[in-house]
């Protein structure tokens, strides 16, 4: 049995360019190839390690808990291996909230901010039919999350707050630390959903006093289906398992672990290590190159959200009367999106661009353009060209009105 | 090169589930976005989950893809407003170790459901009642008689739960055949990836989601799709029947290594083996060894076998299986796991039973 390699797309002219990266990476040709063996010869359950099958398995998978450790600064017992972010998210924010209810003083509030990843609202909305009180905090017209707004409502007791380390849709950075020092003052922990922040910027979890983080492999070129959860051991972030069973994962998440999407996901983290840098670098210049395209081809355009800090690879950007699903439509070989995945099948505004005060005109105009590591400066520039054409035709100044 | 003989821990890949696995991962959009790239991993999404369905004699709307076989059981148990848990004995600790804590039925010295004892825990009105059965062991490869306990389940008012991981891909597997309102399934033990497993209900039974939030499985499970193990689990899911027709030849190599291994040694014993069983699972004693020292020397001697469930074989804990069935302490101490797959070859098995009677023999002086 042997696996062929997915075969490369011919580059044309007209060829589909993605510029989707924030709703998922394509799989990095490292971490592919570190997975094909576990695939093949080495497929053993990393829980049996009593014969040598077993402890392959066990060994690699320890070796990526290890490479994603590095990657964020922790120690590997702080690495709890799930199925995605969002059960990483729903880990901490439900288990952590619960343990603090059931086995601690019984206080039972948790603030999110307004424009938290849909599955981190929805944990902690699942919460409040547990009878904890869930505030959501507000948000800046940057795009930041209002950290006067967060200090006030911390004068209250509260288990956990949640803010994510960069949004999903504008790709602003936020400002982790002194949301850190706040919540750690009012006694409460501190979550952070880091799935696209991870890998795109340095993000040390200990230095930044994060007491709970989860993280994508599938947003940093790793494998779909795998994600972590940093769980932090001094001072220890106390949880309870969503679900049981065998005990694995120090009996945080039962089920046995897959060590091909695990290998898949330390390979991206130590791919991400070493190129984080440069890669960041080239993402800005290619943001750029974007952005004066699009005015050099007569576009008119805002971008939401602060420019920086902001995620090397995102743009959020609303073309002046030109309602977004026309201009994809226009431009139907250009992968972008109006919103996060999840919901991009829905016709509703975008909540996060709500959040930020846009005018429900203004969010429909707006569209989320995410480059990566495989876009080109070529493919930037026909982007842009094609998107800045499509927002002429698609434009439609009466309708605003 | 070890001999692989721990299959109810996890199987190989079978080739189609690999073929499909590199060809996902080539694909580049998350299934849920609008987009070509989008709608490409979508439709290998909702290929598998057809596969998945056929493979169960359900429809692909009552599949619920997961995390893992422990995720799906867990899932399946929180059909709604039942808050009563009555689980055989023999049950994966995927089951056992549910939050509010289930109430264990006892078994017969087969391993088989007491039926009796069933009937009595559900009482007159079980409404409130869900019960937990495995279709077949991990352990002992034991089959319960599941039409049977679901008629009694159905007949009292409650709801049946059917975790299925281990069985499926060994016996045909149907839905509304069996009378389970929900069954789980794991992809790893019939040949596709480990990291993916599925709940599937009956029509109109629905669970209480476990993981929520971006919508995705119908608001039953969040999280962006395992799309290469989805994938795989679908191909490996369109070979079941495959799967299954291999299992004479399993269940023949499986008696004859039984066979020999008892006139190596006349007081041990092929536990279960007077009930019905999976085809390619064995549970045998060596009294007087240790199960963990036997799994180490079958390592040394190129053999991978076990001491019980993958999950718990690193601890010291005695199998509450084997305990569950009556069995003596030193029995259960001294037994181990021999699982065949796809992969064993008559070689392999005899090649075993000669590996058993060195350890027996050396032992022994």
């Amino acid at each position: 049995m042997t696996l062929a390699h997915p075969r490369k797309a011919a580059p044309v002219t007209d060829a589909p360019i993605y510029l989707d990266y924030q709703a998922t990476t394509p799989l990095d040709r490292r971490a592919l190839d570190a997975m094909l063996p576990f695939l093949q010869e080495e497929f053993g359950n990393p829980h049996s390690i009593q014969h040598g099958f077993g402890r392959k398995a066990e060994a690699a998978v320890e070796q990526a808990r290890a490479n994603i450790a590095d990657l964020i600064g922790a120690d590997p017992r702080e690495i709890v291996f799930t199925s995605g972010a969002t059960e990483a998210n729903n880990l901490a924010i439900i288990g952590a909230a619960r343990f603090r209810a059931r086995m601690g003083d019984g206080v039972k509030r948790v603030l999110v901010f307004a424009f938290e990843h849909k599955c981190v609202l929805e944990a902690a909305r699942s919460l409040s039919d547990e009878g904890f009180t869930v505030e959501t905090l507000p948000v800046t017209a940057d795009g930041f999350a209002d950290l006067t707004a967060l200090e006030a409502a911390l004068k209250t007791p509260t288990s956990l707050v949640c803010l994510m380390a960069a949004n999903n849709e504008i790709g602003v950075i936020q400002p982790v630390a002194e949301a850190a020092q706040l919540t750690r003052a009012a006694g409460a922990l501190l979550h952070v959903d880091a799935a696209q922040a991870v890998g795109k910027f340095p993000l040390d979890a200990t230095a930044l006093g994060i007491d709970l983080m989860s993280i994508s492999g599938h947003k940093m070129y790793g494998p779909k289906g795998m994600g972590a959860l940093f769980v932090r051991r001094r001072p220890r972030a106390r949880l309870l398992p969503l679900f049981h069973g065998g005990g694995q994962e120090r009996g945080l998440r039962s089920g046995t672990l897959p060590p091909p999407l695990i290998v898949g996901f330390g390979a991206a983290a130590r791919i991400a290590a070493a190129e984080l840098d440069a890669e960041s670098k080239r993402l800005e210049r290619l943001s750029l190159l974007f952005r004066e395209t699009l005015k050099t081809s007569g576009a008119i355009f805002t971008v939401n959200g602060a420019l920086t800090p902001r995620l090397a690879g995102n743009l959020n950007i609303a073309f002046k009367d030109a309602p977004a699903l026309d201009v994809m439509a226009a431009a139907p070989h250009i992968a972008v999106a109006t919103g996060s995945a999840c919901s991009s099948a829905s016709v509703e505004p975008s909540y996060v661009l709500s959040a930020l005060g846009l005018s429900p005109e203004v969010a429909a105009t707006s569209l989320r353009i995410g480059f990566g590591r495989q876009t080109t400066e070529a493919e930037v520039v026909a982007a842009a060209k094609a998107l800045a054409a499509a927002a002429g035709q698609a434009a439609r100044p009466d309708a605003a009105a | 090169m070890t001999v692989y003989l721990d299959h109810n821990a996890a199987a190989p890949l079978r080739p189609a589930a690999a073929a499909a696995v590199a060809a996902a991962m080539g694909l580049i959009g998350n299934p849920s976005s609008v987009h070509d790239h989008g709608r490409r991993a979508r439709r290998l999404i909702e290929d598998a989950r057809t596969a998945v369905a056929l493979s169960a004699g359900a429809r692909p709307a009552d599949v619920v893809f997961t995390g893992s076989g422990t995720e799906a059981c867990q899932l399946a148990l929180r059909i709604g407003g039942r808050t009563r848990l009555l689980a055989s004995a023999s049950e994966h600790a995927a089951v056992l170790q549910a939050p509010a804590g289930a109430r264990l039925l006892p078994l017969n010295g087969d391993g088989i459901l007491d039926l009796a004892a069933l009937e009595a825990a559900l009482g007159a009105d079980a409404r409130d009642a869900i019960v937990a059965v495995m279709l077949a062991n991990n352990e002992t490869g034991t089959v319960q008689p599941v039409r049977k306990i679901a008629e009694i389940v159905h007949r009292a008012g409650g709801a049946l739960v059917v975790d299925a991981a281990q069985a499926y891909g060994k016996l045909a597997l149907d839905l509304n055949e069996l009378g389970a309102d929900a069954v789980a399934v794991s992809a790893a033990k019939i040949g596709g990836p480990l990291g993916v497993g599925a709940a599937i209900f009956r029509l109109g039974v629905a669970p209480q989601g476990l993981i929520v939030g971006g919508g995705q499985e119908r608001g039953l499970r969040g999280g962006s799709e395992n799309l290469i193990g989805i994938a795989g689990f679908g191909a490996a899911a369109s070979e079941i029947d495959a799967s299954i027709a291999d299992q004479p030849r399993l269940k023949q190599l499986r008696d004859r290594m039984e066979r020999a291994i008892l006139m190596i040694d006349a007081e041990a014993v092929a536990i279960g083996g007077a009930g019905p069983r999976l085809a390619n699972t064995a549970a045998i004693p060596m009294h007087g060894v240790e199960a963990a020292t036997q799994v180490m020397a079958f390592d040394l001697a190129g053999y991978a076998v076990s001491a019980g469930a993958a999950c718990s074989s690193g601890k010291v804990a005695a199998s509450h299986v084997l305990q569950a069935m009556g069995l003596p302490s030193p029995t259960v101490a001294a037994t181990i796991r021999i699982s065949l797959g796809l992969t064993t070859t008559a070689a392999d098995t005899a090649g075993f039973v000669e590996a058993w009677r060195t350890l027996y023999n050396r032992k022994r002086q």
